[in-house]
């Protein structure tokens, strides 16, 4: 999964835009009217390059989250949103790995 | 122990005040992301794929029990009761918050610990053989060594933006557990022809996307002249190295490109004027650091205690676990203790805040309230009288780090992957995991002997998989994760690149490869105790190749 700092700005499907948020680095999404959640479902979908600029530009102007890019992502016929790559998969969900603590010692 | 003074904490604590404040112009917005980063890096702040990373220095892998508790007390009020040791003998949180890092850091502060060193192009964390004091196969103390150069680049003004960073392990025994020809500088005491002890000095070596074993340019380095020499070394670097191109940057690409003859002539140069300066270290100052290490106080105690030797004949496993974790110590009547964090289906380096708190606890009790982190990922409690065995092994064996692998084929070295790290291409640990189960039958490992899988989910090769004796890396293929296998890599004295064993493989093949490359192993061995790299080195690549893809 190529860094997407190595990206360019290339859409060939639809999108949203990602970041961290900047007091934990949790991932976050840019919604449609300029905010930053942690639900993928409610990021602002675009299929444009033009839109995902606009949306980019703003994002990148905003202190509340560090890093902004261009994400890939699959929507389902029902409209429900998943992310478009592994990577993408792994910051939504979190590691595919159960945590150390898991094994109860 | 290294017993830090005033001046050591002062430092600490000042660069705890600072990042204090550069957090809360950053969480205020007054500085930027461009302008912070530089700033949290000089302190181990990362930011990964779900969170930010803070990276905590380990100086030559050495820990006290105070220590080793406070990192638990982060894990737990900080993080999420976990932490990673890595291959450089540091120790990484992965969940950390920024608004809390400040907090976080003036809590290690007080344990005399900081993030100072584990990022940026600077000098790293200096490392060493985590056996260093105590193995008898050394001829002093690396350590001291490992301090002066510590105390030369911690925050020197010159080396604090090098062209990329640096890194410097040291090793003075014959076998080389720190792995120091693949390193920017690699340092080996050795004694001379004339029975004097001195350093010789490797240069160039690394791993990373163009892997080199490093060159001896000094065969060599009397004492005195170590941090005189290595600062030649680094003005070279400085002016020479590569800042143009991020790939071509390390030491290793210039001494390449120069040659290692040229690159020596041009450190001369640079040494010949400063050698008899103020760098020229005088004995009493070597004292003086050395006389800060405190060594235990020993008793006087026979090897191998008649309850060592009942308590071997009447548990099995205790037996295992004594012939493969526990290893002579200089000391007659002591042991040096491996603790594997390589448990079947765990995630390698990887110990929980109860963990660390109960391995604290043992270290007061049984290892004089020492610990050492090893550049495999796992601990050592480094002064453990024999008589002690048993117990200290119930006691380890109850928090899960008694796993009785050390050095065999489930003792996996893994960088953390793409499930956390934002530069990987691939996941690493549940590899590591799924060899774990496929390897469980530990007289199966036993049998196969000393055999290193290093596992890196990218090209920048943190889990060394370079000079593992059969090394995965991580690669993408159109959105898919795959592995390149190599076969026949080493990181000790004898150091050397792995070479490539064919096409990378997909993800979910890669288990079944490497135990189709242990069962070509088992035919081709010519005896029971040829191990895997004798193996290699003597038939070659090709029988494994064969193997391997003759069914793909």
């Amino acid at each position: 999964m190529t860094s997407p700092l190595q990206q360019k700005l290339k859409i060939t499907g639809p999108v949203v835009i990602t970041a961290n948020r900047l007091g934990d680095g949790a991932v976050v999404y840019r919604t449609l009217d300029g905010h930053w959640t942690r639900e993928l479902d409610q990021a602002a979908v675009v299929s444009t390059a033009p839109a995902a600029g606009e949306l980019l530009t703003a994002a990148a102007d905003d202190i509340g989250a560090v890093g902004a890019y261009v994400a890939p992502v699959c929507v389902d016929k029902d409209g429900s949103v998943r992310p478009g790559n592994l990577r993408e998969s792994i910051r939504h969900a979190g590691p595919t790995v159960d945590l150390p603590t898991s094994f109860g010692i | 122990m290294y017993l830090y003074d005033d001046f050591d904490r002062t430092l600490v604590a000042e660069r705890v005040s600072e990042f204090r404040d550069q957090v809360a112009r950053r969480l205020s917005g007054e500085l930027t992301e461009e302008e912070f980063k530089p700033l949290r890096l000089m302190n181990g702040v990362y930011l990964q794929l779900h969170a930010y990373m803070l990276r905590i220095a380990i100086p030559y892998g050495t820990l006290s029990s105070d220590q080793l508790r406070m990192l638990a007390h982060v894990a737990r009020r900080y993080d999420r009761n976990y932490g990673h040791f890595t291959t450089r003998q540091n120790i990484q949180f992965n969940w950390i918050k920024l608004a809390e890092l400040p907090d976080a850091m003036a809590d290690l502060a007080r344990a005399g610990m900081h993030g100072m060193q584990t990022s940026g192009n600077c000098v790293r964390n200096i490392t060493t053989d985590q056996w260093a004091g105590v193995a008898t196969d050394e001829i002093e103390d690396p350590r001291i060594w490992a301090e002066l150069l510590r105390q030369l680049t911690t925050l020197h003004p010159e080396f604090s933006f090098l062209p990329r960073k640096f890194k410097i392990a040291v090793t003075a025994a014959a076998h080389d557990r720190a792995a120091v020809r693949v390193h920017d500088i690699g340092l080996r005491l050795h004694r001379n022809g004339a029975g004097e002890v001195g350093f010789e000095v490797i240069v160039g070596g690394g791993l990373g996307r163009t892997p080199f074993v490093g060159k001896t340019i000094k065969p060599f380095l009397p004492k005195r002249d170590l941090l005189s020499y290595v600062e030649a070394i680094l003005r070279v670097y400085n002016q020479f190295g590569r800042r143009d191109n991020i790939y071509k940057a390390r030491i290793k690409i210039l001494v390449h490109e120069l040659g290692a003859e040229a690159f020596a002539k041009e450190v001369e140069a640079e040494w010949q004027p400063i050698k008899n300066g103020a760098l020229a270290l005088d004995p009493a100052v070597i004292a003086d650091i050395a006389a800060r290490f405190r060594y235990p106080d020993y008793e006087t105690l026979d090897d191998s205690p008649p309850a060592l030797a009942k308590a071997r004949a009447t548990d099995r496993r205790f037996a295992a676990w004594l012939d493969n974790s526990v290893a002579n110590h200089k000391v007659p009547g002591y042991a040096i203790v491996t603790l594997s964090l390589k448990p079947e289906d765990g995630p390698p380096g990887d110990a929980t805040a109860k963990q660390m708190d109960a391995i604290a606890d043992l270290a007061d009790r049984y290892s004089f309230g020492e610990i050492r982190v090893g550049h495999e990922q796992n601990l050592v409690l480094p002064h453990v009288a024999q008589r002690d065995l048993p117990a200290l092994w119930r006691a380890l064996d109850t928090i899960g780090v008694a796993t009785p692998n050390v050095g065999l084929v489930t003792d996996i070295i893994s960088c953390p992957g793409l499930d956390y790290c934002s530069l990987a291409n691939t996941r690493s640990i549940p590899v590591a995991q799924e060899l774990t189960r496929r390897f469980r039958d530990l007289d199966l490992a036993r049998d196969l002997g000393r055999l290193h899988i290093n596992i890196s989910g990218c090209i920048n090769a943190c889990g060394h998989h370079h000079v593992g004796h059969i090394g995965l890396l991580g690669v993408e293929k159109n959105g898919e994760e795959y592995f390149q296998v190599t076969i026949g890599g080493r990181a000790d004295e004898n150091a050397e690149l792995g070479a490539l064993l064919g096409p990378a493989v997909p993800y979910g093949e890669v288990a079944d490869v490497v135990e189709d490359v242990v069962a070509a192993y088992l035919e081709l061995r010519a005896r029971p105790d040829e191990i895997f790299l004798e193996t290699v080195k003597r038939v070659g690549v090709e029988p494994f190749k064969e193997r391997v893809y003759a069914t793909r």
